[in-house]
């Protein structure tokens, strides 16, 4: 590679070519200041805070979208260059609402950060903070438009990342609004409720629907027996809230502060994923011998399934019929565990922690998320808001003890767990699947075919001489390409390209979920993910079909895999839907 | 007409020019010119009138009635160009019916001069004239408006049209093109005049599969339409620049950007592709060469911002025309990410003539660091509105007093400002300065596309600064946060001021801020927005303390430090004002004095100007 | 793709056609809409989800581009649209006064249709016709060096035209 010389501050640098004056600066121990840029987008180049001087420039440039040139000199810091800065700050906030007391991004806002950074105590310029009502009609997001800063990541995130575009830039000047575009609501919008713009937004503008009140009432609410489940990847992540390196696992600390939340039952939404993969293997099995359409897809992500039904409705039989984990946990909690237990299942209030903002959608989205009877789940909160609630309640989280899970829905094995990255369920699904066709068990369980970043992952698996070819695909705008592959080759009549296909709709899988702790970088996914693999491989048992806890659920309850009984409620439908409603 | 060869076109051409010469010397011809400001003022009717006057005197068969663009004399359109054999050419303003009727019969057939029609002309002659009198202005870019029928390619070949094209495809190679682009010392004339030459060298030495070719007619500056008239009056000058370019950088397609809001240049510039085609001098194997270039038409919709390249070239790509950080520049990297030469209009039309002419005729027009011609919309309090093109280095008072005839009325000049939104303003002191890109720099204003407009002593420069930003404002993408909110912040403060509420800190706060705008902001609009406000401040900061201090507007133009009332003693009841006033707000009786109701006026003026006692005070 | 299924389609035949001659060509969707407002006078929300399914682009992609650009409408225009240059020559020679005095006779602001749907007001950029200042245009047709006290009676020309 290439090598760029140049001058950042007197201070000689080389770098490879195409590195940005931002990325180079940091190289030399320099930090400049920004707003708008994001490492996982292409520079936007809107906010004006990250210009530097650059000799032979007549206005200053922007260090996050210039890459370094040979012999550039540039100035990061200097009266001139710290003045414009804060006055372009200045200006953002007279737009700002002055209320970070009442904002949920307080004491983790970026511009709250600068603005701190750069002392300013009041503002010169004339407030204009217009007020504009909230967007509340989804389940999952609210849209705070009075917050907005304009820096165009939710627009970016919604369109190139995750191939939605149900967020757009409308206007101009300073009309611009970042919005639902074509005068609807985000619910009436194509959103796929996913949550990476509130994961992305650099403040309080985007942030997932707060139900922590609620889940608040149902702890106290008498005579409620109260069952909380957490996902795979809020293992991994949560702790990020308290000060704890990314991807510190801390599953055992999870479970103590749960108990000291006040949940009756404490479920690991894992055990249900061991549960899917015996459900979705043996459906894989089963079209695989020529029952049914190829390729099976993965339905666990609830964006994914959205995204599918209003875009690729074509799709919907390749879908698998299994619910995802978090709603099998539902309905086992209110059907099986009930029963076990000998609970009126109408007193059991089923709470989700997910790093999901598009779970919250998932509880209600069709009648088949009420098959015990009752909401399955009642309320699903995020890593975020769940951290928010142990702050709440006073609990010193990181000098927790740890604890074990309940029983019975709460063991669960390494195939589980890695539900939480990208290839976690293919993989996951092939262990057990290879014993369902060849009765067998893996010598080696870990696929690293399937493992890492790439956008999609494709492999041929051999399963004792039966070739199985699989793709992965993860953060929305990927799964683009393999859904044309598939069609161009159903149009014409070829062997399909694939058998089984996983799709996740957030970068990295459910660890870098729009419902996870703000400032997710591709490092800090990496950290995230090696922590549930950790998970996997201090687990003794590293195969669903092993877990004997879903031996006894088939046993006593379900019967078989894709039983009668399992396909009432583990299993549901899809319909296509319109991207527009209005 | 079948696509032509090398010497085909060497032929046609010749021909055409005797075929020319020749009608000049024998025929009546009658060329008006329907341009849009002619159409606007009525040379339609006026076509019209003149088929019917030559029918009814049964002279339409021995005499031409053509059609040309504009000829740059807005002022006095519709005019017509008047040519009998024996008699010299003779430019008509302002011909209606009434009008055509007498040239018919008085010019025509009686062969007199209709005089009180004959265009009067400014001080110094716009039209190259027969009388060898030294002319103020150069025709370069406006060679063959209001001369060529636009419409007829053959037209434009008689002048020597293509010719270039000609030795770029067959006798030039392409260094030998960009070194005598360089060596002419021909500089981009939309923005910040960067030489064409080095431009278009970037974009030649980039390795690519495919490269493009821009014309920028997008011309967005309120008060400037020199584009547009070379657009209507000569498309083809455009064409054959953007072929040459093609040829040069090695591209095969070009895209011309230009307003929906031009219809007819639109019109104009389709029919010119049309006609290049069939003549073989656009398309593949362009005059049988291995040279194929081809060019469409993209519509702007209304976003000044689209001025700017970057933005531009989005809007092209059917998005929204937000720009995107330079470097790296379109010549590197632009339109679908492949290398792109973006000129303006008046700069393409120069191309031909230097390629055809040699760098080294049109280096010797202009001053040291700008050579050639620039072509002004001058406007506004002036006397000859229109447009003129005048040699680099003229000075700005030969150009208003000379060429534009002075100020309307008998006014005061105040300042002209250049440059638009982007630019700043002129005063009195500096119109001897020899314009050029460094010197109108120099005293805060720029080139900027050819807007200049004339201001007198009733115009109020806060007001005039509030116009341009507002302007800013409302054409701001807002992507960026120093242009967006800046510009708007800006505007509130000088509206503050216009209304009386302003304060001195408000000064300091609009430096800051022109400070901030002009660094951080992303494209030229929001770095060029402030220029305005600097350049009225330095120049007319007693008028801003005016409006601060004694919250009073000098000009009379900020209508909420205005009042007009009755001098009773004055006023002798005609009543003339209460019944033009629009809100019926004046009150009194016939030959008693009236009073104006001062919570009802809307200060729109109309009373004063209706006054013929001067009963009424304006301040 | 739309949420106007079954409907009844919106664009005619002509503009179906102009949209399969532009279809291959990149950044195809200005001249699209540009189209599709000659016919409608504006750009009607069904035509937009029309578009966004003919050249396959998203929605949101095309409402930013309308609501970007002044000259697309997304409502319907007055019968009559009554357009005043607000360019630097004609403001300087009283744009403003022309723009009050139309919403004065016609008892609307700017960008709204009076109420029996005759005649809309707007102000536009330079229309290049400096020359003939101050100017206004109704349905094209301009009116050069005009007046406050002329505009009572070029209104009274269209209506009910």
């Amino acid at each position: 590679m290439s090598m760029i010389e140049c001058e950042i501050n007197g201070i000689p640098v080389s770098v490879p070519k195409g590195t940005t004056i931002l990325d180079a600066a940091k190289g030399v121990g320099v930090t400049i200041p920004k707003l708008c840029y994001h490492n996982d987008l292409d520079a936007w180049a809107a906010c004006g805070i990250c210009v530097v001087k650059v000799e032979g420039s007549p206005k200053m440039l922007r260090a996050c979208a210039t890459a370094v040139a040979p012999d550039m000199k540039v100035i990061t810091h200097d009266p001139e260059v710290v003045e414009v800065r804060r006055t372009v700050l200045e200006l953002i906030l007279s737009t700002h609402p002055n209320d970070c007391l009442q904002c949920g991004r307080s004491g983790n806002c970026e511009l709250q950060d600068l603005a701190s950074d750069f002392g300013i105590r009041d503002i010169p310029f004339e407030k204009r903070a217009p007020s504009i009502p909230r967007d509340r009609s989804t389940p999952s997001i609210v849209l705070n438009p009075e917050k907005c800063v304009k820096c165009g990541r939710c627009v970016l995130v919604c369109q190139e990342m995750q191939n939605v575009h149900a967020l757009e830039f409308i206007d101009r000047g300073d009309a611009t609004r970042l919005a639902p575009a074509a005068d609807v609501t985000l619910e009436e919008s194509p959103c796929i409720k996913c949550g990476q713009c509130s994961a992305h937004c650099p403040v309080g503008a985007i942030y997932e629907k707060d139900d922590t009140k609620a889940v608040w009432n149902a702890i106290k609410e008498e005579g409620k027996h109260v069952v909380v489940q957490i996902a795979p990847a809020v293992r991994v992540a949560v702790g990020e809230a308290f000060g704890m390196e990314p991807g510190a696992l801390v599953t055992g600390k999870i479970y103590t502060a749960l108990r000291r939340l006040g949940f009756d039952a404490i479920f690991d939404t894992n055990w249900a994923a061991d549960l899917t993969i015996l459900e979705e293997g043996s459906e894989f099995v089963k079209r695989f011998g020529g029952e049914g359409e190829l390729p099976l897809i993965t339905s666990c992500c609830p964006s994914w399934t959205d995204y599918m039904e209003k875009f690729a409705p074509d799709f919907i039989e390749n879908f698998s019929s299994a619910k995802s984990p978090q709603e099998m946990l539902g309905v086992m909690s209110k059907t099986y565990y009930a029963e076990k237990a000998g609970i009126d299942p109408a007193k059991i209030t089923m709470i989700s922690v997910m790093p999901c903002t598009s779970k919250k959608y998932e509880i209600t989205r069709s009648d088949e998320m009420f098959a015990s009877g009752y909401q399955d789940i009642d309320h699903s909160v995020t890593t975020r808001e769940l951290a928010h609630m142990i702050k709440q309640a006073g609990i010193d989280f990181s000098s927790l003890p740890d604890s074990e899970c309940d029983s019975i829905l709460g063991q669960y094995t390494g195939a589980g767990t890695i539900f939480g990255v990208t290839g976690g369920v293919m993989e996951a699904a092939l262990r057990s699947a290879y014993y369902l066709i060849t009765k067998e068990d893996l010598e080696q369980v870990e696929f690293e075919a399937v493992r890492g970043m790439e956008g999609v992952k494709s492999a041929e698996i051999d399963v004792k001489g039966t070739k199985v070819r699989i793709a992965v695909a993860h953060q929305m705008g990927n799964v683009q390409a393999v859904i044309d592959q598939i069609r161009e080759a159903r149009n014409k009549g070829e062997e399909l390209p694939y058998h089984f296909i996983e799709v996740m709709a957030c970068r990295g899988g459910c660890i870098g979920g729009g419902g996870q702790p703000h400032g997710a970088t591709d490092e800090i996914r990496a950290q995230r993910t090696r922590g549930i693999y950790t998970d996997d491989e201090k687990s003794v048992l590293r195969c669903s079909h092993h877990n004997p806890e879903i031996a006894r659920v088939y046993e006593e309850y379900l019967g078989d895999p894709l039983s009668h009984k399992a396909h009432d409620l583990l299993h549901t439908t899809y319909t296509k839907r319109p991207l527009y409603k209005k | 007409m079948a696509k032509m060869t090398l010497e085909e076109l060497r032929k046609l051409r010749e021909t055409k020019k005797t075929e020319m010469a020749r009608h000049n010397g024998e025929t009546m011809r009658i060329i008006v010119g329907t341009g849009t400001c002619g159409i606007a003022a009525g040379a339609m009717e006026t076509l019209d009138a003149f088929r019917d006057e030559l029918e009814s005197h049964g002279l339409e068969k021995n005499t031409a009635i053509t059609q040309t663009s504009c000829m740059g004399l807005c002022f006095s359109e519709p005019t017509v160009e008047v040519a009998v054999p024996g008699m010299p050419n003779t430019i008509y303003g302002n011909v209606d019916g009434r009008a055509a009727h007498r040239i018919v019969k008085e010019h025509l057939i009686d062969k007199a001069v209709v005089a009180d029609h004959v265009f009067e002309k400014p001080a110094a002659d716009i039209i190259d004239g027969e009388d060898g009198a030294p002319r103020k202005q150069k025709r370069i870019v406006l060679r063959n408006c209001g001369v060529i029928n636009p419409e007829l390619i053959d037209e434009y070949i008689a002048r020597d049209g293509y010719a270039a094209l000609e030795k770029v495809v067959f006798e030039m190679s392409a260094d030998d093109v960009i070194d005598e682009l360089t060596k002419s010392g021909l500089r981009g004339r939309g923005g910040a005049g960067f030489p064409a030459g080095l431009k278009w060298g970037f974009t030649k030495d980039v390795d690519s599969d495919e490269k493009y070719i821009v014309c920028n007619a997008d011309e967005g500056d309120p008060g400037a339409y020199m584009d547009r008239s070379t657009a209507e009056g000569d498309p083809h000058s455009v064409l054959e620049a953007m072929a040459i370019a093609g040829r040069t950088v090695g591209a095969s397609q070009g895209y011309i950007y230009i307003r929906a809001e031009y219809p007819l240049a639109i019109d104009r510039l389709n029919n010119a592709i049309a006609q290049a085609h069939g003549h073989g001098l656009l398309g593949d194997n362009i005059l049988g060469s291995d040279f194929g270039f081809d060019i469409e038409l993209r519509l702007g919709a209304g976003a000044f911002v689209c001025g700017e390249e970057t933005a531009l070239l989005a809007s092209i790509e059917g998005k929204r025309g937000m720009p995107i950080p330079r470097p790296p520049f379109p010549a590197v990297k632009g339109l679908w990410g492949k290398p792109t030469v973006i000129n303006n209009v008046e700069t393409w039309a120069n191309i031909p003539m230097i390629i055809h002419k040699g760098s080294a005729w049109f280096s010797g027009i202009g001053t040291e660091t700008t050579k050639g011609t620039k072509v002004f919309a001058l406007t506004g309090k002036i006397n000859n509105s229109g447009l003129i093109e005048v040699p680099m280095g003229t000075t700005l008072r030969e150009i208003i007093y000379d060429i534009g005839g002075g100020i309307k009325d008998g006014k005061k000049f105040k300042a002209a400002q250049t440059g638009g939104p982007s630019g700043g303003v002129i005063t009195e002191e500096f119109l001897d300065t020899p314009i050029d890109y460094e010197s109108l720099q120099g005293i805060g204003s720029m080139m900027g596309s050819g807007g200049m407009i004339v201001m007198d002593e009733d115009d109020c420069m806060i007001d005039v600064t509030k116009f341009y930003l507002e302007f800013s404002v409302d054409e701001s993408c807002g992507k960026c946060a120093p242009c967006r909110i800046g510009g708007r912040t800006c505007y509130n403060i000088l509206d503050k001021i216009s209304k009386g509420q302003g304060s001195l800190e408000d000064l300091e706060q609009l430096k800051v801020l022109a400070q901030a705008m002009r660094k951080a902001s992303l494209c030229g609009l929001g770095q060029t927005a402030p220029n305005p406000i600097m350049s009225s401040m330095k120049y007319f900061e007693d008028e801003y303390l005016a409006h601060i201090n004694d919250k009073k507007c000098p000009a009379g133009k900020c209508k909420d430090l205005l009042s007009y009332t009755i001098i009773e003693d004055q006023c002798v009841g005609c009543t003339a004002c209460a019944r033009v006033c629009p809100v019926h707000c004046i009150s009194g009786e016939v030959k008693e004095a009236h009073v104006i109701n001062q919570s009802q006026c809307i200060k729109c003026g109309q009373c004063f100007d209706k006054c013929k006692f001067d009963a009424i005070l304006k301040g | 793709m739309t949420a106007s299924t079954g409907k009844e389609k919106i664009l005619t035949p002509e503009i179906e056609a102009f949209i399969e001659k532009w279809r291959g060509k990149p950044g195809n969707l200005i001249m699209v809409l540009h189209r599709v407002q000659e016919e409608f006078g504006y750009i009607p929300r069904d035509a937009m989800f029309e578009v966004a399914a003919a050249l396959d682009i998203p929605v949101a992609k095309i409402y930013g581009v309308i609501t970007f650009y002044h000259f697309f409408k997304l409502s319907k225009p007055g019968k009559n649209q009554i357009a005043v240059c607000m360019g630097t020559a004609c403001y300087l020679k009283g744009g403003q006064e022309l723009i009050d005095e139309c919403e004065r006779i016609l008892g609307v602001g700017l960008n709204t249709v009076t109420e029996d749907g005759e005649f809309s007001v707007e102000a536009v950029r330079c229309i290049g016709c400096c020359g003939l200042a101050p100017v206004l245009t109704v349905n094209g047709e301009v009116f050069g060096d005009v007046g406050t006290r002329q505009i009572a009676k070029i209104i009274n020309q269209f209506e009910g035209k």
